[in-house]
This record gives structure tokens, C-alpha cells and sequence, in this order.
């Protein structure tokens, strides 16, 4: 009996990282390369008038590229074409790239960086969000009739709750900083580059929209990648064009490697977040009418924005049933850095929104928010803010009947009198999480997943799908191996090169299991007919069936389940195949004279539909949380004059061991009949709760409802001292 | 770049000193300056060799700590953890076990940061810093060493050989608390320390710091005069404690925290840790 | 002598006696990395925050990105490509200690180090230790649960 699915597996790549083996973009060796940085915008808006050129430094020494040595647009190629690689001109946020300059050694680099000096005519810039009229997308949801409702509030029988919730940004903090190195055109004039990313397949779109070449001569191959969270989805595409493009200038190989400030300071981070909430509700706590007007600063360029908000808009009324909902967005120019993909994806924002202004809602019911929630959550059969039916894999009812029984939250009295230094709370958040991309993206992605055998009988699998710490590479060789009956060892998962593997869309989304782990498990059945049944393992008969000439080579390209029907003008439809469904508790503890939240013990119930590798989904549903857990009440990040204050190690703090609590995860499998195996996604949906959950536990502890994150101590200090004056100094 | 192996040695090269030149022992602060650019020295002096600066020994009424003892020494040493169990406790919480292995007493003097989670704690154990120089020797209280923000008043030519920390009273109750946010490797945004004895009912030989709330390390004088010879009780000690965060401390708002939170956290941490020592019940 | 100028320094890197020629103030990370090829040990931050780049010194944990290279001249350092962790690696990859990879080397050395240290101390060898001794090592993908797990793991099959 095969038990790649739902066993364990050993990681194909844990023992090179183990031993630290593993070769990351920093640990490249790469004969007569140079190395390369940026000279930047030191204002968050201005006109570039020119450099000073410090004389006393010695040129020669140095190779200086500018936007005119872009041989094709000088475009940061995403979704909107109106991000420059190096700007020329209009300088819209902080630490935009304006030159790339060479040197051979990091100390003659340093020294040249140092010695130029832009020129700049600073103009006023848009830091607000709320006062940006400049739109880079605006979405509408409407279910049925809000305004009928609100008109027959009464007060009574009908009552209308309104409530504003903010979020800062957050920053992802991979581990590895991002970086690359870029080889010089070859005789074929292809360009190689190589760095730790996400999406092979994004970069080489940006390599052939700035350098006007084909596919084949952008060559992108991933390195071993040092944690991404969102944070390699789009940044990558910006610093390998600028590493390829001093290659290419130079003549020479080029390392392009940021230094822990330099990422902190210009790469994006979590999308700040603004959402308002006024809701009808009966007097027994039904939802009557969502009316939600979600804001994200967007930062100064177009780049992933309006996806984000997508994913924000279609999660903003949380995992709720409704027969009225009006959901307005809207994504703003700012002159920030721009802001980016970070696990959840718009989701985390609208999630503590959503969940906050239930437990207000329950506060002025009188109800329990667990029974709030009871009363209202989508189950089987209900429809979504946008019309979906949930006729699939929906595990609402089990997570909530779990995490009941594992942390009877459902008993616990909630907000009461407390007295003493240190406050005890507990809370709750129910939400549920789109797997793949939204809507129609899928359908128009047509991801590619390719697998044949070698000699041996072994099967290679091609895919871009990347492996940055989820477990890509493991959770693939299980599906293989399972669906093969064959065993683990002979499967061999292929670079992540795009000249070695076809597109299988971006490695984000909740998508390289359900998307991509669903096309490579239908190759793999079409596989196991090619090479026919038999009483010898399958390895055997593949190599037989190799060697009597037999066609192996078997490619799937995605389609949608049957069914599924979206309309992108309206936004209504099946926005995703299946959801991930969860209940996190947290239990928190809070003292008094310093606010200091310390999270004791967080639960978690997910239904993943199947865990390929419940060892690693326990993985990603526990370092989700934590992140989670520092998004809540650790991670300050905040902006001034356009510029991230956090931009140090030690200033822009995640958790240790000492600030992470004692995980209890319960996997629920409420399997989804077009996912492998039943599996659905799991990368981002324990993202969502952890911050209301604990702001939650914080309402129970302190009987303070905090409506912004993160909730810092300087922020439960100010919100205690509004509700207790007397205690003001 | 001089790297002495001997006390001899280094008084010799720190002879020649002139006030650019930087003193290196266990590298945790001056590593990161160099390499955030912060700091470009032509003139550095390694100490770390200088091994015979790296005790923990009795001494007639006390305890001389030598100045490149690291934080790990503090803790291993059974005479620190029995002398200066307020320093020990406070070296426990520098940072993570790699930062102690290498953060020296002499550089967290030396350094005067504001934020030193050791700064307190000394001044409240009336710790006295022992400076020598080829021209000789001397001894100042940890309160007098600290002039200002990044400030001491040792000489160019002077070495920190080392701290001596009188024997406590017996009966002297001591507290240490540092807010961080983070539990671990934080930089503190409140660290207080404090001292007191109980004597028939009344508050004797109150001793208070705090650090992370002015531009130095500060003595919380006006809670110690509210708080001597007096019988404690909780207005009392809500008073001296609001009067000391009003008086003594000067905080900033930075990348960090608030003037607002410093403020309010120092008076909230400091009466609950007054109240705790002289035996009062629950702060809030 | 100026800080740039190059010393000359002798020490057992890896159990390998090893003359090294370095500007004293460059980083330990930097000379394993750059002149010696040993890239197991990694940089996260540059600060002493992250502790991917933890080594042993004489047996001692520390941050090589805060030590110049001259502070371990007549020392010992052992990195992830030395000997004595193979049980510790053993048990990351069996409890899934590691995800993206980044901090394990780092995250392994610590893990030797606190149960060295814990044995020297005949202390036992609990969560809680682990939990402390791990402090300074930060990690992103893990939430830290499969790390401590692994950690008590290795405690288990390490003599």
C-alpha cells in the first residue's frame, strides 16, 4: 500500500539544506563577476534633474548604467506598464532605482554609491490614502438590496452597527534577501539570470519586455530560495532586469545581492488597509445587509495591486451568509514604495475587518461571539457575496464543531470582569480562504505541467512551480509517487529553469497544490495507462516501456472544473473552485502596566480537503499563524515622509521562540473532488485569523475592542488610558 | 589596529590615544556601527586579548567584576549570581545566547547607551567603575561615569579595568523588569531597576534607574526622596512613581516606542515593582 | 598598523589547522564565506539578530557576523560543514525542522551548541531550554513549533 499521500516523506532538498549544502544566490561562485548596486531616490517625490559626481572618486573604476541603456522599454513588465526599471524623470516614492552602478569588489562599489549624489526637485507627496483620488482599481459587489434593508432598521428588531478598522503594513522578512546574478547576452544572445524568486515565468516576461527578446534567449532559473511569503512574487522581476542589465553593460557575469536594510527600505510589503463596515442585523444576531467600503494604499505604481484588492473585495464579507451585501473597493496611488504581495494576499486586512465588526456586532447583541457566528457562517449550500453556491468541500461546520471541542471557547464568558496585573482573554476568528487564483485567472493562466521517464524508469517532473520552504518539491514527489504507485526515490522533480520547464503560472495563491498538483496527478494517470498494468513494480515496467520505444512525454495544460462561471464586469460567479475553511482560537495573556500581549496557546482547525503531507501542512498552518500572531500585536511597521521607519533587523522585529505559543493544529479533510487526492490549498489561508483572533482575546482580556494592527502596546497604553482617564499621568 | 594580549599592553597603545580612536572587546555593538557605515575608525583597539580582564572575584566589601567579563561569565559565575543577583538576572536578558557570549561589562559601560538593560541595574547595586591609564588609577560611581547620551568620562588614555559592586544590605529587596516587546533580543523600550529595605514598617534606602526614558541611563531620585522613611502604601507609591515619570524622565518618541508609552510604562512598571517589594498587594 | 592592513592569524577552522591572512577587522562571516568557500554559514541581517550566521568559537555560539576575524585568531571555529552534526541534522529533517532552508545551519550549530551545553551542565534537556537557547535564531516558514520538536529530537539520539 502506497502512502506517499497523507505519510512523510523526507524533503527531496533537506539534506543539502540541512548541511548547509544548498546553494542560495549569495553562495554562487561565479568566475570574473562583479558586483552591483543601486543609486536611489532619497525623497518620496521629486524630478530627477541630474548627479552630482563626487571628483574626488576615481570613475574608471566603475561601470554606471542609466535608463538609456535599456535596450527595450524601460518598464517593470506586471499587470499596468507604468513602473519603471530606472527612473528618468518623475520620482514617485522613496529609494526608487535611477542607476545601477558596477565595481569589482563590494568595498569599490560601496565607495562609488556613496560618491554619487542624485539631484533632485522635491515636490509635495500623497502619503495618505484616504486622501488619494488617484485609482489604480475600483471594484463593485452587489447582492441583493442593502438600501431596502437599512431603511427598515428600526433601532429595534433591525439594528445598524457601523465600525472603521485599520491595518499598517507588514513586512514579509524572509529570512534570505533578495538577490540575483546576471550573465551577459551569450552568442545567441540569450541572457541568464539566476536568484532566489517565486516566478521564474514573471521574471523572464520582464527580461524580454526590457531587453525586446524572445523566450527562448530570457533564461531564468530559480536558486534555492530563502523564504518568500509574496515577498519574490513581483520584486524579483525589477532587481534581476537591473542585475541583467549592468551584465549586459559590463560584459561580465554581475551578483546583484541586497543587504538586509536595502530590502527592508524598497521591496514591497503588506497592502495598509482601510476598510469601513456598517451592518443590519436582527435582534437574534442574523446578518441582514453588509455594506463594506475596503481601501488599500497601493503605493506609488500599479504593480500587483489590483489583484490584491480583488482577492480583498471577494473576502470581505468573511465566511458569512447574507442575503444583502454591497462590497466597494477601491486600490489608491500613493507615493509609497509600492506595496506587494504578502501571504493572504488583500484577505488578512479584510478578515480582521470583518471579524472585529462581528464580535462588535455580538457586543451589542448580547450575544456570544462563537453563537454569532454559529448563527451566521456559510455551510453547505449557502451562497457567497457573489453568488457562488457552495456545492464543494465545504468544512465550515466541522472546523467550528473542532475547535469548539478542543477549546470550548463556546463556554467561555467572554469580556468578564477582571481584576489583577495580568489579563486573560480569549477569541476567536471563523474565515475561509480562495484557493488558486480568482475568478477567471486560471482558466486565462492555462498553467502547464509536464512529466515523462527517463532510462531508468524514473519519472521527471517539469513544472515552474518553485520550492521556498512550503514543501513544493515533497508534496509533488507524493502525488506522483501515489498516483503511480511508485516509490518516492524515483521521482525526480526538475530545476525550476524556464528552458527545462513549462509554465505553470506563478508559485502563490493557495494554487501550486490544487492547480498545479491537480494537473501533474491527471498526467500521472495518463501515465500509469500508457505504460499498462502488471504484477512488477512500476519502475520496471516504465523502464520497459522506455525501452520498447514508448512515448512518455505527457504535458497537461489546466482547465477549470466543470461548471464554475465567472464574470469579471460584474464580479459575480464561482470566484474560486473551492475555499480553505478555518477556526483559529487564541488564548492571550496581557499586563497591565507594560500592554504587553503575550500569546499563550493558539488552536487552529483547517480543512485543507486532503493533506498530501500532513507533517508540512501542520508546517505552513503553524509559521502562517506566527506570522500571523507578529501581524497582530508584535510587528510594527509603520511610514513617515514616505519612507519605512523599520528598516533594520533590529528595529523591525518578527517573533522568536519566546514569543510563539504552544501550536494546536487539527487537520479536517473535507475532501475537494477536483483537487489531488481531495487537497485543496493551505499556503495562505492561516494568515487570516490570527489577527482578529487576537484582538479578540485582547476585547476579552482588557474589555477594550481594538480596531487597529497591529494592536502595540503603545496602542493598547493609548486605548486603556481612553477608557480609564484617571490612570493618564 | 592594535590588538594587546596584556593590561600592560593595553595601557601603553591607549597612551597614544586621541579621541577618535575606538576601544573593540566583544564586537556586539561596534561590529554593527562599522558595518552600517556609521562608523568609519582608523584607529581601533582590540581588548578581547586581553584576558586577564575577564574575572569575576571577591573583594574586601564586595565584588570586582572585570570589565571584559561577558554577560555569559555573569551568569556561569556563582559569586555574581550570589553578589550581584540583579546584574545577573539583567546580563540574562542582553540578548540571545550569542550576543552573551560576546557582550562584555566594560563595552556596555563604555557604549553608555541609554538603552543599556545593564545601566540600571548597576546604578541601583552602586556599582563604581574602575578606570586606570599609565598616568594611574581611579574609581567613580557608575552615576558619574555616564555624562550623557553616548557620553562617559573616561579619559582617551583610560582603560575600564573593571566594576566593583559593593556587598548589599542583607535585607534589601531588589527588582529588575525590562520592557521590550519582544522577549527576546530586544532592545528595551523601559528598563527599570530598584532597590529598597523594608525597616519596621517604613521604606529605607530606596534606590531606583531606569533606562530607555532619557537621553542616559537615569536615577528616579524624586520617587527615592518621596519614598524614604516613609510608610509605603498604595497612594503613596502611586504618587512617588507618577512625580518620577513626570521629573526624571525625559523620553522620546523613536522608531521604537512613544514618549507617552516610556512614560506611562516607566511609572506603571516602577509601582508595580515597589509595591511587589514592599509586600503590597496587585498594582491594578 | 592600519585597519585595512592585513594580519596574519592562525586558527583551527573545522578541525583543520588553518593560517589565515585577513584585515583584522573583517567579518569571521566574510573569510568563511569569501576566502574559505564554507557558504553553509549564511547572513540574514549583519546586525547579531538573526542568528543564521551562528558558528562555535571555542565550543561557544556567536554571531560571525559581529566577530572580526582577528578576535578568533588561536581559537577553534566550527561551521555547519564540520563534524559532530549529524544527529542534530538527522532529526531537522525527520520532525521538519526546516522549510525554506536559510536559517537552518544556523539554527542547527544553536541546537548543538544548548545541548552541549545542557550535558556540560547536566541539566535536562526540556522545551523550555530549548525554547531560550533558540531565542536568537530567527526563522520565518516555521513558526518554530517543528524546530523545537526537533530540537528535543536530536536530544534524544545525541549521546
Amino acid at each position: 500500500m502506497n502512502r506517499s499521500v497523507g505519510g512523510v516523506l523526507a524533503r527531496p532538498e533537506g539534506p543539502a539544506k540541512v548541511t548547509g549544502r544548498a546553494l542560495y544566490v549569495a553562495d554562487l561562485r561565479v568566475e570574473g563577476a562583479w558586483v552591483a548596486g543601486t543609486v536611489r531616490s532619497n525623497v518620496a517625490r521629486g524630478r530627477l534633474l541630474g548627479f552630482d559626481f563626487d571628483p574626488a572618486f576615481d570613475w574608471k573604476r566603475v561601470v554606471i548604467a542609466g535608463p538609456e541603456a535599456i535596450p527595450g522599454a524601460n518598464l517593470v513588465a506586471m499587470i499596468v506598464d507604468d513602473q519603471p526599471l530606472l527612473c528618468a524623470d518623475a520620482i514617485e516614492h522613496f529609494g526608487e532605482p535611477l542607476l545601477i552602478v558596477a565595481a569589482e569588489t563590494p568595498l569599490t562599489l560601496r565607495a562609488a554609491l556613496a560618491a554619487i549624489r542624485p539631484r533632485i526637485e522635491v515636490r509635495p507627496a500623497m502619503l495618505d490614502m484616504e486622501a488619494s483620488e488617484q485609482l489604480f482599481k475600483r471594484i463593485a459587489i452587489d447582492k441583493g438590496d442593502v438600501e431596502a434593508v437599512f431603511a427598515a432598521a428600526d433601532g429595534a428588531a433591525i439594528r445598524v452597527l457601523e465600525g472603521t478598522y485599520r491595518t499598517d503594513t507588514q513586512e514579509q522578512m524572509y529570512i534570505e534577501p533578495q538577490g540575483f546574478v546576471a550573465w551577459p547576452p551569450d552568442a545567441n544572445g540569450t541572457i541568464a539570470v539566476t536568484g532566489s524568486m517565486q516566478c521564474p515565468y514573471y521574471v523572464q516576461k520582464s527580461l524580454m519586455r526590457a531587453f525586446g527578446v524572445e523566450a527562448h534567449n530570457a533564461r531564468v532559473v530559480q536558486a534555492a530560495t530563502g523564504g518568500g511569503f509574496g515577498g519574490k512574487e513581483d520584486y524579483p522581476s525589477v532587481l534581476a532586469c537591473h542585475a541583467a542589465l549592468m551584465a549586459r553593460v559590463c560584459g561580465r557575469p554581475i551578483r546583484m545581492l541586497y543587504d538586509r536594510h536595502e530590502d527592508l527600505a524598497v521591496t514591497p510589503k503588506r497592502h495598509p488597509s482601510r476598510v469601513r463596515h456598517r451592518t443590519a442585523v436582527a435582534s437574534d444576531g442574523r446578518l441582514l445587509a453588509m455594506d463594506i467600503d475596503v481601501l488599500l494604499d497601493g503605493g506609488a505604481y500599479t504593480t500587483l495591486s489590483p489583484v490584491v484588492l480583488s482577492r480583498a473585495c471577494i473576502h470581505a464579507a468573511g465566511a458569512y451568509r447574507c442575503e444583502n451585501v454591497r462590497i466597494r473597493g477601491r486600490a489608491v496611488a500613493t507615493n509609497h514604495v509600492p506595496f506587494g504581495a504578502f501571504r493572504g494576499f488583500g484577505a488578512p486586512q479584510v478578515c480582521f475587518a470583518v471579524e472585529r465588526q462581528m464580535d462588535r456586532i455580538a457586543v451589542a447583541l448580547g450575544l456570544h461571539p462563537v453563537e454569532l457566528r454559529l448563527c451566521n457562517m456559510l455551510r453547505r449550500g449557502d451562497v457567497t457575496a457573489t453568488g457562488q453556491v457552495l456545492e464543494h468541500s465545504v468544512g465550515s461546520v466541522e472546523v467550528m464543531d473542532e475547535i469548539l471541542a478542543r477549546t470550548k471557547i463556546d463556554r467561555h464568558p467572554w469580556r468578564a470582569q477582571q481584576t489583577g496585573n495580568v489579563r486573560r482573554g480569549l477569541g476567536l476568528a471563523f474565515f475561509f480562504h480562495g484557493a488558486g487564483f480568482t475568478g477567471s485567472g486560471e482558466a486565462l493562466l492555462k498553467a502547464r505541467v509536464a512529466v515523462e521517464l527517463d532510462r531508468e524508469g524514473c519519472v521527471i517532473v517539469r513544472s515552474a512551480s518553485t520550492e521556498f520552504g512550503q514543501g513544493t518539491l515533497t508534496m509533488f514527489t507524493a502525488i506522483v509517487a501515489q498516483a503511480l504507485g511508485c516509490d518516492a526515490r524515483d521521482v525526480i522533480i526538475a530545476d525550476a529553469d524556464t528552458q527545462g520547464v513549462p509554465n505553470s503560472g506563478p508559485t502563490v495563491a493557495s494554487r501550486t497544490c490544487m492547480i498545479v498538483g491537480g494537473s501533474l496527478q491527471k498526467a500521472c494517470a495518463e501515465l500509469l495507462v500508457r505504460v499498462g498494468p502488471g504484477p512488477a513494480p512500476f519502475r520496471e515496467r516504465a523502464r520497459a516501456f522506455v525501452q520498447r520505444g514508448g512515448d512518455s512525454q505527457i504535458e497537461i495544460t489546466y482547465t477549470s472544473p466543470p461548471g464554475l462561471a465567472w464574470d469579471d464586469a460584474t464580479y459575480r460567479g464561482d470566484a474560486y473552485p473551492a475555499y480553505g475553511w478555518a477556526a483559529d482560537v487564541a488564548e492571550v495573556e496581557v499586563s497591565l502596566d507594560s500592554f504587553e500581549v503575550r500569546v499563550k496557546r493558539f488552536t487552529s482547525a483547517v480543512d485543507v480537503g486532503k493533506a498530501i503531507q500532513p507533517q508540512m501542512v501542520e508546517g505552513q498552518i503553524e509559521g502562517g499563524s506566527l506570522q500571523a500572531i507578529g501581524f497582530a500585536h508584535l510587528e510594527a511597521a509603520t511610514m513617515k515622509h514616505g519612507q519605512f521607519q523599520q528598516n533594520r533587523m533590529a528595529t523591525c522585529v518578527i517573533p522568536t521562540t519566546l514569543d510563539t505559543p504552544t501550536f494546536d493544529v487539527a487537520l479536517i479533510e473535507v475532501p475537494f473532488e477536483h483537487g489531488p487526492f481531495g487537497a485543496k490549498g493551505v499556503g495562505e489561508l492561516p494568515m487570516d485569523g490570527g489577527a482578529p483572533a487576537i484582538a479578540s482575546a485582547i476585547e476579552d482580556a482588557l474589555g477594550i475592542h481594538m480596531d487597529h494592527m497591529p494592536a502595540t502596546p503603545e496602542r493598547l497604553l493609548e486605548a486603556w488610558l481612553a477608557a480609564h482617564p484617571k490612570e493618564e499621568l | 589596529m592594535q590588538r594587546p594580549r596584556t593590561l600592560e599592553q593595553a595601557l601603553e597603545v591607549l597612551a597614544r590615544a586621541t579621541s577618535s580612536a575606538r576601544l573593540l572587546a566583544g564586537g556586539t555593538d561596534l561590529m554593527v556601527e562599522f558595518e552600517t557605515g556609521r562608523t568609519h575608525p582608523d584607529v581601533v583597539f582590540d581588548l578581547w586579548g586581553v584576558k586577564e580582564l575577564r574575572y569575576v572575584r571577591a573583594e574586601n566589601g564586595g565584588l570586582r567584576l572585570g570589565s571584559l567579563s561577558t554577560c555569559r561569565d555573569l551568569l556561569d559565575s556563582a559569586l555574581a549570581r550570589e553578589g550581584a543577583d540583579l546584574l545577573v538576572l539583567a546580563a540574562d536578558e542582553v540578548g540571545a545566547e550569542q550576543i552573551k557570549n560576546r557582550a562584555t561589562l566594560g563595552g556596555n559601560l563604555g557604549t553608555a547607551s541609554p538603552a543599556s538593560d545593564l545601566g540600571p541595574v548597576l546604578s541601583v547595586l552602586r556599582a563604581r567603575v574602575r578606570l586606570v591609564s599609565l598616568r594611574g588609577e581611579r574609581e567613580v560611581s557608575v552615576d558619574d561615569f555616564w555624562t550623557g547620551y553616548r557620553a562617559t568620562q573616561r579619559a582617551n588614555d583610560e582603560l575600564i579595568e573593571s566594576v566593583f559592586i559593593p556587598t548589599c544590605p542583607r535585607d534589601e529587596r531588589r527588582g529588575f523588569r525590562k520592557v521590550g516587546t519582544r522577549r527576546a533580543q530586544s532592545i528595551s523600550k523601559v528598563v527599570v531597576a530598584m532597590a529598597l529595605r523594608v525597616d519596621g514598617g517604613v521604606l529605607q534606602g530606596v534606590r531606583s534607574a531606569a533606562g530607555s526614558v532619557a537621553e542616559r541611563i537615569v536615577r528616579l531620585s524624586t520617587l527615592e526622596r518621596a519614598l524614604d522613611g516613609q510608610r509605603p502604601s498604595r497612594a503613596l507609591v502611586s504618587d512617588a512613581t507618577r512625580d518620577s515619570a513626570r521629573v526624571d524622565a525625559r523620553p522620546i518618541d523613536d522608531v521604537r516606542s512613544t514618549a507617552r508609552y516610556r512614560r506611562a510604562t516607566l511609572q506603571r512598571v516602577a509601582e508595580g515593582l515597589i509595591l511587589d517589594l514592599a509586600g503590597i498587594e496587585g498594582a491594578h | 598598523m592600519s585597519v585595512q592592513e592585513p594580519v596574519d592569524l592562525r586558527c583551527t577552522i573545522n578541525g583543520v589547522a588553518r593560517e589565515l591572512r585577513a584585515a583584522p577587522l573583517r567579518r569571521l562571516l566574510d573569510v568563511l564565506r569569501d576566502d574559505l568557500g564554507l557558504t553553509g554559514t549564511k547572513e540574514g541581517c549583519g546586525e547579531g539578530e538573526c542568528g543564521a550566521c551562528t558558528v562555535l568559537v571555542n565550543g561557544e555560539p556567536v554571531n560571525s557576523c559581529l566577530v572580526p576575524v582577528c578576535q578568533v585568531d588561536a581559537c577553534s571555529v566550527t561551521t555547519i560543514e564540520g563534524s559532530g552534526f549529524e544527529g542534530v541534522q538527522a532529526a531537522f529533517l525527520e520532525h521538519g525542522g526546516a522549510q525554506c532552508g536559510i536559517c537552518t545551519p544556523g539554527m542547527i550549530v544553536m541546537t548543538r551548541a544548548w545541548l552541549e551545553e545542557r550535558s556540560r551542565l547536566g541539566a535536562a534537556v526540556d522545551l523550555e531550554s530549548a525554547r531560550k537557547a533558540l531565542a536568537g535564531n530567527l526563522c520565518r516558514c516555521t513558526g518554530y513549533a517543528k524546530i523545537l520538536t526537533s530540537a528535543l529530537a536530536a536530544a534524544a539520539v545525541k549521546p
